[in-house]
């Protein structure tokens, strides 16, 4: 007879799941988690991890295309079968890892869909026909990929893709489609074009990647015309029509109205919460638009039961959905956690070139009311940028004038993605503009241009 | 290196606190989480957890040490995989902690026998105060440097008490509550050992200095619970300008409600006398908002709740735990909150939130007979309820003589908020729910 009774429940074993059962077991809860697939979620197995390992080939790729610029020569070509394997492989080998963190934490692994149904002092949890009790249930059961079925913009599996077939693709289309350039999209969109791909991306804002501060999507756009990448703004897809061997694509911006054929499409037009058949509108969860209404210590406002992660409110990332699973069991196991502060998350696009950034957008500052100074430094200026052969970027930060307060920094060029916790420590631990400049940055590194853009914002920048 | 583990904030006031009892001993193996030692803060005793896991490799702070100064380490931790030699070359915290450190055993053991009384003691902790760092961002550092706010005067809720930007915000928001009372109060105290006037500080010289002989009393050290009281209210008492307003209330109506009020209750509901009186008192100030008041430097802060601090007498002192928005709340809601806080607050098991703040309290001395005393404001309120028993006494009533259960209650009023007509007004309303008391289940 399986073990019934538990502290704490988990549902969803994604970054967000995982980390909150690892946490609760360490604070000393008899711990469980219900996975209905595999360990890891879609971060790890159908998401970050495994087009990061897609997006690394293409960079080798291109690399190899430009051989010659750093004086050596190569004839390279591609496997698209081996390229996917290498992607899986490494996702099977995180999914795996997962499961010793599992086991080492001793919290028990549930296979199957979770239900639930009233209960004291938390909701019943019901998988696979059994019922089991715990004092505190977790909804982490994270979201998928938007569908609009009506207007034919729903996965077919053969021509028109979500992030899920995108990423183990059997042949390299010649005519793409990239539907939104948001983060998924962006870096799809890279995926396929470094890959020889003609790749068109269709965006209804007047900008592609629209969360980011403006320059550095106006940089990005012309980086990726560069690269041979067809972009269309303000511009809408009525209806994707399925043909024998294609789709035909009407696509309406303003009063013009164009039918194009693309050999696949890919839907990267958001995402929406999995709340469905879990019984939580029986037990008066308020859902808004597919995502659940939390506090902010993630509780739902049902006795017991708490949501956390993509199933909830934005921003939707893996590493939001973490640390709040985290605030969510340290509050309770009778802690004093703080409150996630939505404006100190970074966000990361691994398109190529690379894009990230923390805080307030100058836009989003300027409106909030603040006063701001804004530091600019390109990589053309940094020694180490150019010799990487990167010397195309920008790193900006931007002040409140009034108190030297980092409200937000935005990057776009060669590994930005892991320079950005510099910034959000700053930001975390409350720095000003005066102990950022007075901080040593190493040379020659692209970190030395995150001091440059500091002292640019008081223009004080040396090397430009 | 080792880890210092250091004397937790338990609180926002807190300053120091008491480490009464180790749970671990030297050479013990800790993992996060396990408790490694009771702290008696302000008016509750916690326990604090360990973070880190290795060995306790010495202990700094005995148990039952006072005036334990809040991150000063208390205990040194080991990683697995160090030598412990490496505490033997170890001193605590460089110059600055490590005489303060040494210093605590000191000053416990000054108080009873002591001939030549030295001002050593006494100088001790004001030097501290002066040299001790206040941990603060420098985001928040700038903006109380911008808004003339001084660190010492904000609590800090980062991480060990540092005081980051939203605690200045909090700080520039809130009307400051006359920040220099406690600091000077005890600055006094530490300063004070002349030949003229009151001997306001010294330990075991105070009773000599008024002629009472050294060795013919027991001095009984004081708890957290008792320095704070000591302290708040004498700060009260200096500044706070008082006055007692006395008024009668015929209680028997009430007393003939509660009685039927129980008799239909559901199980483990029993509603007392003070439950009623909490809620009168917070539907009067509902009734009467001007005196849901509080004095503060830059103008008079009107709340927008009536949280009701109730006094409650435990062990070794008074602790006042608040009902919260009162006004909103039914007689069994008071009555079971007051129930729950009451039983803990007996226990020490209080969490700070529990206990702090509130906009007026109550205090009833009913049960023991005495029928009208008053009581010192519990600051920042603006008034306080003394309350008296409950007891038959012969009232004149259409000309005769009749008996009737009279109730004396005594309002004291902070005059710099409430002045009598107020008062006068506000017990009018809680008069008439004592003596009408179906109108306060409306």
């Amino acid at each position: 007879m399986a073990d019934t009774q538990y502290d704490v429940i988990v549902i969803g074993s994604g970054p967000g799941g995982y980390v909150t059962a690892i946490r609760a077991a360490q604070l000393g809860f008899k711990t469980a988690i219900v996975e209905k697939s595999e360990l890891g979620g879609v971060c790890l197995n159908w998401g970050c991890i495994p087009t990061k390992a897609l997006l690394r080939s293409a960079e080798v790729y291109h690399n190899m295309q430009h051989a010659s610029d750093y004086g050596l020569s190569a004839n390279p070509s591609f496997d698209l079968q081996k390229i996917v394997q290498r992607s899986r492989k490494i996702a099977g080998q995180l999914s795996g890892g997962i499961k010793h963190l599992m086991k080492k934490n001793k919290v028990s692994v549930i296979a199957g869909f979770a239900t639930l149904k009233a209960g004291n002092p938390a909701p019943t949890v019901s998988v696979e026909e059994q019922d089991y009790q715990a004092k505190h249930v977790i909804l982490a059961t994270g979201a998928r990929a938007r569908t609009i079925p009506p207007a034919g913009l729903e996965s077919d599996g053969k021509f028109i893709w979500t992030a899920r077939e995108a990423m183990v693709p059997d042949t390299m289309p010649k005519k793409l489609l990239v539907i939104g350039s948001g983060a998924i999209g962006m870096e799809f969109a890279s995926f396929y074009n470094a890959f020889g791909a003609d790749v068109t991306i269709v965006e209804m804002m007047d900008r592609i990647l629209p969360v980011e501060d403006e320059e550095i999507s106006a940089m990005a756009r012309k980086s990726f015309e560069k690269r041979g990448m067809n972009i269309k703004t303000n511009t809408q897809v009525k209806t994707v029509k399925k043909n024998a061997k294609n789709v035909t694509a009407t696509l309406a911006s303003g009063d013009e109205i164009e039918n194009i054929e693309f050999d696949r499409v890919i839907l990267a037009i958001g995402i929406v919460g999995n709340v469905e058949d879990m019984g939580l509108e029986a037990l008066g969860v308020k859902i808004d638009r597919s995502h659940i209404t939390v506090d902010e210590f993630s509780f739902t406002g049902v006795s017991g039961l708490y949501a956390i992660g993509d199933v909830t409110t934005p921003p939707w990332l893996a590493h939001k959905a973490s640390h709040e699973g985290i605030i969510c069991i340290e509050k309770i196991a009778g802690g004093n956690p703080h409150p996630l502060n939505a404006d100190a998350i970074p966000g990361c696009t691994y398109c190529h070139p690379q894009i990230a950034s923390v805080g307030h957008t100058e836009a989003q500052a300027k409106a909030a009311g603040y006063d701001v100074k804004v530091g600019r430094f390109p990589y053309i200026g940094n020694g180490k940028a150019i010799a990487l052969g990167e010397p195309e970027g920008l790193i900006k930060t931007v002040f409140d004038a009034k108190t030297g307060e980092l409200l937000g920094a935005h990057m776009i060029g060669a590994e930005v993605t892991e320079l950005i916790q510099g910034y959000t420590i700053a930001q975390n631990l409350e720095t000003t503009e005066h102990e950022l400049m007075e901080t040593v940055f190493p040379h020659p590194t692209l970190s030395e241009m995150m001091h440059e853009a500091v002292l640019d914002a008081y223009d004080r920048t040396i090397h430009f | 290196m080792p880890i210092e583990i250091l004397m937790p904030a338990l609180s926002p006031t807190m300053e120091e606190g008491t480490l009464s009892k180790w749970l671990v001993k030297e050479g013990d193996t800790v993992n996060s989480g396990d408790l490694l030692a009771e702290i008696e803060t302000d008016k509750a005793t916690m326990e604090i957890e360990a973070v880190e896991e290795g060995v306790i490799a010495k202990i700094l702070v005995t148990g039952g040490t006072e005036g334990v100064k809040v991150n000063a380490p208390i205990a040194l931790l080991l990683e697995d995989d160090e030598d412990a030699s490496a505490v033997d070359n170890y001193t605590v915290g460089g110059a600055k902690t490590a005489p303060e450190a040494k210093a605590e055993p000191e000053v416990k053991a000054a108080p009873a026998p002591q001939t030549s009384p030295t001002p050593q003691a006494a100088a001790q902790p004001q030097h501290s105060v002066s040299g001790e760092r206040i941990k603060a961002s420098p985001l928040a550092k700038r903006l109380a440097n911008e808004a003339g706010l001084e660190l010492a005067s904000i609590s800090g809720s980062g991480p060990n008490g540092r005081i980051v930007k939203a605690d200045i915000e909090t700080a520039k928001s809130a009307p400051q509550p006359a920040p220099a009372p406690a600091p000077k109060a005890a600055a006094q105290a530490t300063a004070t050992t002349t030949e003229l006037g009151m001997p306001l500080g010294g330990g075991a010289e105070y009773l000599t200095k008024f002629g009472v002989e050294a060795g013919s009393y027991d001095l009984i050290p004081l708890n957290g619970v008792q320095k704070v009281v000591a302290r708040r209210l004498s700060a009260s008492h200096e500044n706070v300008p008082d006055f007692p307003l006395v008024i009668d209330c015929e209680i028997d109506n009430l007393l003939k409600m509660r009685k039927e009020l129980n008799s239909q209750a559901p199980e483990g509901i029993k509603i007392s006398v003070n439950d009623m009186l909490i809620r009168a008192c917070a539907l009067a100030l509902k009734h009467v908002p001007e005196c849901n008041a509080s004095y503060t430097p830059d103008g008079i802060a009107l709340h927008k709740h009536a949280d009701v601090a109730v006094a409650v007498a435990i062990d070794g002192g008074l602790i006042t735990p608040v009902v919260r928005g009162a006004e909103n709340k039914g007689l069994s809601t008071i009555s079971g909150e007051m129930k729950d806080l009451a039983s803990r607050a007996k226990d020490r098991k209080l969490k700070p939130h529990e206990y702090q703040g509130g906009t007026f309290s109550i205090s009833n001395l009913g049960m023991m007979g005495i029928r009208e005393f008053g009581s010192i404001i519990n600051e920042p309120h603006g008034m306080i309820l003394s309350v008296g028993a409950g007891a038959p006494r012969p009232v004149v009533k259409d000309g005769a003589l009749a008996v009737a259960t009279l109730m004396t209650v005594t309002l004291t009023c902070d005059h710099r908020v409430v002045d009598g007509a107020m008062g006068a007004k506000w017990l009018q309303h809680f008069k008439r729910y004592t003596e009408q008391p179906i109108t306060m289940m409306l």
